[in-house]
This record gives structure tokens, sequence and C-alpha cells, in this order.
């Protein structure tokens, strides 16, 4: 099947791009990519966009399949750079509303693509309700302490102060929602999890109450059973938690400040609003001035419209990328706390141990926690180093989302004076003629 | 006679948006002048400087008050050949610009005599002083007093004043001239015609259009500087908090290795866009200035207006006295009595008047008859001559109105693409800095 086809065609050695099919263009309906082109076919075959959070380009598909050097390099090396060697794509979108007489719901559907062995087929479209998303980050917690689970946006709304149904709201969220799988599925160890294949491809995920409340007290239990003191933590991880803290901090300032100028920018547009229409009266008593005093009305007109969706997109883009941030730092802030038990632990343990004169070898218990340390270890810095650098990404692609949305709006207020300076001067000239002839 | 037909008038055209707003400004300015007077013929005016005097105020009590600077200049025949004349200069104060100005509506009530600058600051935003002696307030006030010179100077009638002559030419004996024309006699009538309620049967119906249409111009010109305050506040508030981003991006570069550099720089131009909006604002008030001009030319043309009124309202006492006076001789000839007299009833009641008494009243009645036609004679010639004069003035007044605020509407806009242009300016290159990322 389409399986087999992609591996076949990258033994065959290098070949020219063009020449290259398209693999998930291997399966039986052709998708509406063509080779070499289509970037925005993701994932998706009904057309609607997709919005990929991390900045390694769907063209990298195709690099793909140059050398099957780097197909078992991905294999071998979990860590080496995913973005040469993706080859599965995720995407959450399309929300519905479910109505039950017991609850009123929304379910995203949740479209896979992908190439590997590890799923029976090349495509998947399931639908999924937050709930299992929250099912889905804890047992990913649970199966993968060592490694860094992205955030899920916040649980909890509080009914009656956000409407869990606006279209804002649900956008909002599903956005999140979106960046949250497409992390997962980057990540080279998380994305191979059997509850990430189950949560894409299983019609519905049987019993997953109860698995979410088993392994909600597991998680508890596991929080009080580590009763050990931690004696030195290595500079490295101690310089994370430090950093972790400074970042936090700015996050939330930058927070403070965006909805400030939010605020800010508001007020300033009920001002401008009730400035634009007493031009707009004044033109009831004028004649010469009719033209220029409409014009002033409707380009500060424009320059509303041009600020009210300003700032529309910063709080539906920018705020919650910041909050989300927020949750990750919590998130890693968590992992280095387990990280410092199962340091403890062994410690703990080899204390024990050495008290109790076993001096010809070290116990088995003590090496394996020695290893499970070690292991902690060597995965929270890859995945520490992944989430400096998508960090640097998302941060870039935040700011100068920022800056371009700025300029956007000042473009679309520039245009519209000067469209009118135009015409007034047109009919300047117009005069000039006139009173001349 | 000054042709205000506006065939040798150079409209100011603006080719291109870069010109500055001051650039506009003295467009204004340069098309005042150029409507060439006798006076303007012969010399530059200017209001060059404004120095701060302390002295005994007439209460012998020290106080400190500004003088302005008013520098007469030749009109350069040939301009650029030899060396410009050293001016001559004189030194007044706000009062004396007042009381010529008063002189002026007095002597002059057909006229719309051009509005000062205000005494106090008005319809300010929260940053700029309302203290006479700030430095800016005091700058933009010698902007208008040299505005309200030339004024002066281009109006085909006022141009030709000696008082207002002596004003620019003779610092000592001015005010003493001013007091010897006895104005104050004829101040008292004016304000009497000001505050004065009384019914007028047959006004001009132009005026009362115009009367209609001053105070609507006032209304909205007060909204519109109201309103433009508040939205001179908001965005203040928007820019400078901005300037938070600038602290909070240069404390997060602290932390940072590959980020830091893009960041801190990104951080300089969010200060400086912060920065920015002093001189966006500062520019804007001679927006608000030209239009408080307006605002104050309204009060000129109501009591125009008014002053018509007046001579209207006299008119037609002075027409009803004659027919009164008229009737009454009728009465005395026939012996009817139409009209109530006390006279007439008294005589009636308490016997006839003798031959004598009659004929010696219808004597004194034709006298007074006589008297009442020279004086309705005159009252008409000044009617008719006032509202001649007068509507020409209203005339030229409402071309110049029309041409400055259309202008000021202009040279508004070209202020908003310049701030435009500035905020697309100071994001493009944070946007750059956020890409060094």
């Amino acid at each position: 099947m389409s399986v087999g086809a992609p591996r076949a065609l990258a033994s065959s050695g290098q070949k020219p791009i063009t020449e290259i099919l398209h693999p998930l263009s291997a399966a039986e309906e052709p998708l509406s990519a063509t080779v070499g082109g289509d970037k925005q076919e993701v994932g998706l075959t009904n057309g609607t966009p997709v919005e990929t959070s991390s900045p390694a380009s769907t063209s990298s598909l195709f690099n793909r399949l140059q050398l099957d050097d780097d197909l078992e390099a991905d294999v071998r090396d979990p860590y080496a750079d995913s973005s040469e060697t993706r080859d599965l794509f995720v995407t959450v979108d399309d929300p519905k509303k479910h109505v039950s007489t017991m609850e009123t719901y929304i379910t995203y559907r949740v479209s896979t693509k992908t190439s590997r062995v590890e799923f029976d087929l090349p495509e998947y479209c399931v639908r999924r309700r937050y709930q299992d998303f929250d099912w889905l980050r804890i047992k990913l917690e649970d199966s993968q302490p060592t490694h860094l689970i992205p955030p899920l946006p916040e649980k909890f709304v509080m009914k009656g102060v956000v409407d869990r149904f606006s279209e804002e709201f649900v956008e909002t969220r599903m956005k999140a929602l979106d960046k949250f799988l497409k992390r997962v599925a980057d990540h080279p160890v998380l994305s191979f999890n059997p509850h990430l294949n189950a949560f894409l491809t299983a019609k519905d995920l049987n019993k997953r109450q109860g698995l979410a409340l088993l392994s909600k007290v597991g998680e508890s239990v596991k929080h009080v059973a580590g009763g050990y003191k931690l004696r030195a933590r290595p500079a490295e991880f101690c310089a994370m938690g430090e950093y972790l803290d400074t970042f936090n901090q700015k996050l939330g300032t930058i927070d403070r400040i965006a909805q400030r100028i939010l605020k800010e920018q508001s007020e300033y547009l009920t001002e401008l609003r009730e400035y634009g229409s007493v031009y707009s009266s004044w033109v009831g008593s004028e004649d010469e001035l009719l033209r220029p005093l409409e014009g002033v009305a409707g380009c500060v007109t424009t320059s509303c419209g041009a600020l009210e969706d300003l700032g529309e997109n910063m709080s539906q883009d920018f705020l919650p990328v910041l909050r989300e941030y927020v949750l990750y730092i919590e998130s890693m802030k968590n992992v280095l706390r387990k990280r410092d038990q199962s340091q403890a632990e062994y410690e703990g343990r080899l204390e024990a141990a050495i008290l109790r004169k076993q001096e010809d070898r070290t116990p088995v218990e003590v090496e394996k926690c020695q290893d499970k340390m070690e292991c902690f270890n060597a995965d929270l810095k890859a995945d520490w180093e992944r989430w400096q650098s998508n960090k640097r990404q998302d941060f870039k692609q935040l700011l100068t989302g920022m800056a371009d949305r700025n300029i956007n709006s000042y473009e679309k207020s520039q245009a519209a004076w000067e469209s009118l300076i135009t015409l007034l001067q047109d009919k300047q000239t117009e005069d000039k003629t006139s009173e001349t002839n | 006679m000054m042709a205000d037909s506006g065939s040798n008038e150079e409209v100011a055209v603006i080719g291109n948006t870069d010109i500055t707003s001051t650039e506009s400004e003295s467009n204004i300015i340069n098309t005042m002048v150029e409507r060439e007077t006798a006076l303007l013929r012969k010399m530059e005016i200017n209001v060059a400087e404004a120095e701060k005097r302390t002295g005994k105020n007439t209460v012998n009590m020290q106080e400190t008050y500004t003088v302005y600077l008013i520098e007469i200049r030749p009109a350069e025949t040939v301009p650029g050949v030899g060396a410009p004349a050293a001016p001559d200069t004189l030194w007044r104060r706000y009062s004396d610009f007042e009381l010529l100005r008063t002189f002026l509506l007095v002597t002059y009530p057909y006229i719309i005599i051009p509005p000062l600058p205000e005494k106090r600051a008005e319809f300010q935003w929260h940053k700029l002083s309302a203290d006479n002696l700030d430095p800016d307030f005091v700058e933009r006030r010698r902007v208008g007093l040299e505005n309200f010179l030339l004024r002066v100077a281009s109006h085909p009638v006022l141009s030709n004043d000696k008082i207002f002559f002596f004003f620019l030419t003779e610092e000592k004996g001015w005010r003493e001239a001013v007091l010897e024309t006895g104005f104050q006699d004829k101040a008292d009538s004016r304000l009497k015609s000001l505050s004065a309620m009384f019914r007028v049967k047959n006004p001009d119906k132009r005026f009362t259009a115009m009367k209609q249409y001053s105070d609507e111009l006032n209304t909205v010109i007060s909204q519109l500087l109201r309103v433009r305050a508040r939205v001179a506040d908001r965005l203040y508030g928007v820019y400078k908090v901005h300037g938070n981003y600038g602290r909070v991006f240069s404390e997060w570069s602290a932390i940072e290795k590959e980020m830091g550099d893009g960041l801190q720089s990104a951080g300089h131009h969010m200060d400086t866009y912060a920065a920015s909006i002093d001189d966006i604002l500062e520019e804007e008030e001679h927006y608000a200035d030209q239009l408080k001009e307006y605002l104050f030319y309204t009060d000129a043309v109501r009591s125009v207006c008014k002053k018509h009124d007046l001579i209207q309202y006299e008119l037609e006492m002075a027409a009803q006295d004659l027919v009164s006076k008229k009737q009454q001789r009728e009465e005395l000839a026939t012996g009817t009595v139409r009209v109530f007299s006390l006279k007439g009833m008294t005589s009636k009641l308490f016997g006839t008047e003798s031959q004598e008494q009659r004929e010696s009243r219808l004597a004194a009645l034709e006298q007074s008859i006589q008297e009442g036609e020279e004086a309705l004679k005159e009252k008409n010639t000044e009617c008719q001559e006032f509202v001649q004069m007068a509507w020409e003035d209203i005339e030229r007044f409402k071309e110049q109105k029309d041409k400055d605020l259309r202008e000021a509407l202009i040279s508004y806009a070209i202020m908003q693409i310049s701030m435009c242009k500035k905020g697309i300016q100071v994001w493009s290159n944070a946007k750059e800095c956020f890409n060094k990322m």
C-alpha cells in the first residue's frame, strides 16, 4: 500500500524534486496538492487553510524523500531536526456544536495525514472535544514523564462571564488545540506515543473517562510518594528554573501592557467615532466645504475601521499565544520538579544503600534509579533545546505579526487620507481653470 | 476697491503630500499677503518675538506680563537686491491689541473684525498647560497676533485706518491717540446693540440667515474642538503605553541568547514610537488654532448682524413714529379722534381747547413731522449704506472662510498622512529587529 511506497521511492536514490511524487499522493484519490506547488495543502482536502505553528514549511515534505539516510537518521536519533523528516501532519478545525439532553458541547475535526508504519491508514478524520484533548495530555504526561508536554488552552471558563459558544472563544480555543496537537506531532518521541495514535485514529475513545480518572489518581500518588530531598541541583537545571521564572514575569508584564494598549485604543476609538460624526453634522451648514468635510468624516471612519480590526486581531491572536506560553512555562517547571524528584530519589536510595553497607556492588534498584535520572536529564535537556528553538520561532512570528498588523492599520488610514487629498486637489485645479476661463 | 473675484489670487495647490503642515499654514498667510492692499504693498509685518516684563499696573501692583515685538519692514520691490533693511520695531502687549480691536469694532460696525487669539487657553487636552506664561502658549499666541495683524492689513477697508497704522508705527503716543478719537462713546451704543432684546419687523432675510449660519458654525466648531481635545488625550495614552514595551523588551533581552539583540533594538524603536506623539500633537495644535480663529470670527459675524438688527429697528421705530405723528396731525386738523391720546381725552372730558391752542399745537406737530421726515431719510440712508457695506464684507468673509477652512482641512489630512508614515516607519524598523531575533 501507500505506506510502503515512499520508502521504495526513497531507496531509488536522489531524484530531481519535480520528478518525485508527492508522498501523500501515493494514496488512491489524488490530493489537490500538485507536485512542487501548493504549500497550503497540508493535511486537508477541503481547501481550508491550515495554520502551521511550526516554522518548518511543508516543502520539507519533499526534502524528506531525497535521501533515505535522513529517514533512517530520524529513527536513530530522535532529536535530529525533524523539520527535514516530517511524516505526520495533523490539523484541528471545523468546530461544531452538539446539543444533547444532558449537555451542549463543541467538537472539532481532527485530520491526520501520515506515512508512518505505526498508522494503518494514510489519512484519518475524527471528531474530538476538549475533554478528549485533556485525556490525551494526561496520558502523555503519565507515559512520558521525562518529556515536556505542550500546554492546552484553559480548561475552565466561568459560565456567565465568558460565552463558551461565541465564535471568538471557539476560534481562539481551536487555534490553541491545533497548536497543541501540532507540537505533539512534531515531537520526535511524543509523536510515537500510542495514546496519540489512539486519539488520532479511534472512532470512539473508549473508557476514556475511567482511564482519565485513574490516571489522575495515579498522578497525585506519584507526587505524594516523592518524599526525597534534593541535595544539589546541577547548575544547568538551576539556570533553567531561573530563566523560566524571569521569562514568566516578563510575559506577564507584556500581557498587561498589551491589555492596557487594547483598552486605550478602544477608548481612543470611541472618541474618534464621535469626532467623525461632528464633521458629518457640520456638512449640513456648508456648501463649498461640503466635499472636504465629507471627505474628512470618511477618512476618520476608515481609520476607525482599521483600528477596530487591529484591536480584534491583537486580542484574538496575540494575547492567547502569550497566555499559552505562560502555561507552557508551568508545564516546563513541572517537568523540572519531576526531574528533581527523580534525582532526589536516586540520591536517597544511594545513601540508604551505602548506609546498609552494601559495598560489593550497587543494588539494582539504585542503578535503575540512576538510569532513570540520567534518562530524565538527557530527555529534559533535549526537550529544553527544542523548546527554546520553538519559543524563538513562535515569538519571532508573534512579534512580527504584531508589527505587521500595526503597519497594516496605518497603511489603510494613510491610503484614505491620500485619496482625499487627491480628490480635493483635483477639485482645486478644476476651480482654478474655471476661474481663469 | 479690492477686487475679490479671486482671479488674481494664487491658490495654494498642494502638489505633493510631503508638504509639511507649517508650510501649508504659511500658504494661508501667503494668500492673505497676496491679496494686496496699499498697506501691504508698502510694508511687511511680523510679530517676531515675545518677552516677559514686570512692571506696576494701574493699581500699583507688581505684575508679570508678556510683550510682543512688532517688526515693520519696507516691502521688497526687487527681491534679493541689496541687503534687507533693518526693521522698525516696537513692543506691544496683549491689552494693546485688545484696545485696537475694540476701536475697530466700534468704528467699523459693518465690518467683520478679525479676532484675536484667545486670552486664556481653552479646549486644552491634559498635557498642554493652561498657563498664560507657558512658552508653548506664548509662542502660539505670538503666531495668532501676527495672524491678526495680517488679517487687518489685508482687509480692503481696515487696512486704511490711521489708528491701525499708528499701532504699527507709534510706540509711545498710540494709546492717547486712540482715546482721543472718542470711540468709547460709540462703544456704549454698540454694547446696547449686542445685548438688547428687540423685535425687528422686517429684517433683511440675508442677515437673519447669516446670523443663523454663524450660530451653527459656532456650535459645530466648539464641539469639534472639544472632541478633538479628548481624541488627543486618548491618542497620547496609546502611544505612551507602548513605551513600556521598550523597558520590558530590554529586561527580557537580558535573559536571552540569540533573541537578545533583536529584542533590545526593537525595544528602542518602541521608545521612539512613544516619544513621537509629542511632536504629532504639537503640530495638530496649529489645526486647532485655525479652527479657533473661525470660532471667534463667528462672534464678529454675529455682532455685525446684530448691528443691522439695531439699525433696522431704529429705522422701523422712526417710520412708526412719523406715521403716528402724521395721524395726530390729521386728527387735530379734522377733529376726529382715531388714535387715543391723553390730551385728546382730557380735552374731551374737560372741554375743548381754544383755537390758538390748537393752532400752536399743530405748528409744533408740523415741525416735529418735518424733523421726523429728515430723521427717517437719514436713518434710511444709514440703513441702506450699512446693509450694502456689511453685506459686501460678509460676502468677502464667506469666500475667505471657505478657502481658509478648506486649506486647514487639507493641512489636517497632510498631518494625518505624516503621522501614518511615521508609524509605519517605526513599526517597520521594529519588525526588522524582530526578524533578527
